[in-house]
């Protein structure tokens, strides 16, 4: 199976138009954080240039299908990072502001992680290392079935400390899944320490994962532009993995490095402050 | 009972292109190896990686095929046991995770190889369909159903090689989530439920000696239980003997003793169950049953038969 992927026919992509969007979902994350005490708010925002991405820029769609009638299939590894998948999904109308409302209360359908059977939802993570296997398995099944569709991925650099995403990465090579694209959320930070300081054996990263049978790039994964030109000139031949270098909390000067906003949410005073650094600039 | 999956799955997946298997690391018995070859595409081997299996059979349900995940019990249900949880029984998605070789089969194979309390922990997740077949005809019939059905995700626990036929001249046909009589008696009810059958079947023959009608029944789908069935084997003999290779905590003859008290049940009720504690001991499938106290001659003993 072939799948056009060169830079030949680059997907319509409006690196701008995407910046706008990016800072607008960043501010619809904020006024979630508002109402519940609970949520995720830093790593949404590490991955959010590429989650944007995979849904505006390279998930196909057929508009006849209803909407948004993608083509292709999208798997959260890294559940925690949900929240940039609702505000995009809500954007996109596969789910209503009133499910964004609804955010972890009992009257609603969205938890902290996502939840397989919500609109949009393809698999329930939130469990981490689950991802790459379920893919894998979701892309091999399209592959001998002749059906094109690809299936995006994106992962926490936390995930690669489990066993079964490596387990998972030599069965998509041995497979040679070329049908599967995935995306490393590269922050630096797992829950408790920074990873380069915590596993520093992880780095060299870009090496290990090539030698696990992928084809792969790093770039700075907050730029869209750099992440669609490693993606659209891939070989193909293989799986290919995106490993994207973040920031965690990117966007807010005060939550960018800083781990505790893995969990916390802003106050008040700090949500005014943020929300006046992510407000729209005339670029 | 190994080969006669193989063979009805090989026929199964011969009229069904969504039925596909992905083992790990475990050698093709019988007819998998001609499934193998006619169907390379829908035969994965993940070599020694079990939560990739389990992980693999997930998505690929999610995209409409009809997976069996397929290995040695421990293996297939304990080693992957968080991705059984989450990705096939919390998503809900019809996967078989056959389970070769449940209890303590492999006898020679020592404690890493034996699946004592497979059963309990399977039934444990909510979602999860248990059935575990007594014999190669059974066997048969769990396969074909577990083939068709869309009702979620299965564990199907099965012995390994050589077990004797018990149920194809039975009165009434294999169906799911009943209990099956193998043959009816007034006196005495037997119930079992896998390769131990051989027990039961060989205990019903010493109590006949005693002078008892006995019925033996197959308790072939562990959940969901037929509360009713069991009920009215209570209700309808004056003892009733449970006997099963799996540990005592979450077992057959826990729920049944519990539905006893539940209808002030007024038959005698005796049950025999793998110990709940490893063991070290080595020989036959025969020889690791007496070491935990399922022989025939201890249980006889024990119920004060001859």
């Amino acid at each position: 199976m072939e799948i056009e992927m060169g830079p030949a026919s680059p997907p319509k992509f409006d690196v701008l138009a995407a910046r706008r969007r990016c800072l607008a979902y960043r501010r619809r994350i904020l006024d979630i954080s508002q109402q519940v005490t609970a949520l995720h708010v830093a790593p949404a925002f590490s991955c959010l240039e590429m989650v944007d991405l995979i849904y505006h820029g390279l998930m196909r769609r057929d508009p006849s299908r209803g909407n948004p009638g993608f083509l292709d299939g999208f798997v959260m590894s890294k559940g925690h990072g949900c929240l940039s998948q609702y505000v995009i999904l809500e954007d996109l109308g596969v789910l209503t502001k009133t499910d964004l409302d609804r955010y972890c209360t009992p009257a609603g359908q969205l938890g902290a992680h996502p939840d397989y059977g919500v609109p949009g939802i393809e698999a329930s993570t939130g469990s981490l290392g689950h991802g790459m296997g379920i893919a894998t398995g979701m892309a091999y099944a399209d592959k001998i079935r002749g059906d094109d569709r690809r299936t995006f991925l994106v992962l926490s650099d936390g995930e690669f400390q489990e066993g079964s995403t490596w387990e998972a990465m030599m069965m998509a090579a041995n497979l040679n899944l070329e049908n599967l694209i995935a995306f490393m959320d590269l922050n630096d930070f797992g829950g408790l320490a920074r990873m380069s300081e915590g596993h520093p054996a992880f780095y060299p990263v870009l090496e290990k994962i090539r030698a696990f049978g992928f084809e792969a790039a790093e770039v700075n994964g907050h730029d869209a532009a750099a992440v669609l030109q490693a993606v659209v000139s891939r070989r193909g031949r293989q799986p290919f993995m995106v490993v994207g270098k973040t920031v965690k909390g990117r966007g807010v000067s005060f939550m960018e490095h800083f781990n505790i906003w893995h969990y916390r949410s802003p106050s008040k005073e700090e949500y005014e402050k943020a929300m006046a650094e992510l407000a729209e600039v005339s670029s | 009972m190994r080969n006669t999956f193989a063979q009805t799955f090989y026929e199964a997946a011969n009229l069904d292109q969504r039925l596909a298997v992905v083992v790990a690391d475990i050698s093709p018995a019988g007819s998998m190896q001609k499934f193998r070859d006619e169907f390379p595409d829908r035969f994965v081997n993940t070599g020694v990686a079990e939560q990739v299996m389990i992980g693999m059979c997930a998505g690929m349900a999610l995209r409409g095929l009809r997976p069996f995940a397929y290995t040695i019990a421990t293996f297939t249900l304990f080693r992957p046991f968080e991705f059984v949880r989450d990705d096939l029984c919390y998503q809900n998605v019809p996967v078989t995770v056959v389970g070769i070789g449940g209890g303590v089969t492999y006898s020679t194979l020592g404690g890493t190889h034996h699946a004592m309390e497979d059963v309990a922990v399977a039934a444990a997740i909510p979602n999860m369909t248990v059935i575990a077949p007594c014999d190669p005809a059974e066997t048969r019939a769990a396969t074909l159903w577990c083939a068709g059905q869309t009702r979620g995700p299965v564990y199907l626990r099965l012995g390994k090689a050589g077990e004797p036929d018990f149920t194809s001249r039975a009165p009434e046909p294999w169906e799911f989530g009943k209990l099956r009589y193998l043959n009816r008696g007034r006196d005495v009810c037997i119930l079992s439920y896998g390769p131990i059958m051989k027990v039961a079947v060989a205990l019903a023959d010493r109590f006949q000696k005693a002078g008892k009608t006995v019925s033996v029944v197959s308790v072939h789908t562990i959940k969901p239980l037929d509360r009713d069935g069991i009920v009215d084997a209570l209700n309808t003999h004056k003892q009733v003997v449970v006997i099963e290779e799996m540990v005592p905590r979450g077992s057959l003859a826990g729920q049944v003793k519990e539905i006893a008290w539940d209808r002030r049940a007024q038959c005698r009720l005796d049950s025999f169950t793998l110990h709940d504690h490893f063991i070290h001991n080595y020989g036959s499938h025969n020889d690791l049953l007496a070491a935990h106290g399922l022989d025939l001659a201890s249980i006889s003993a024990k119920l004060g038969l001859a």
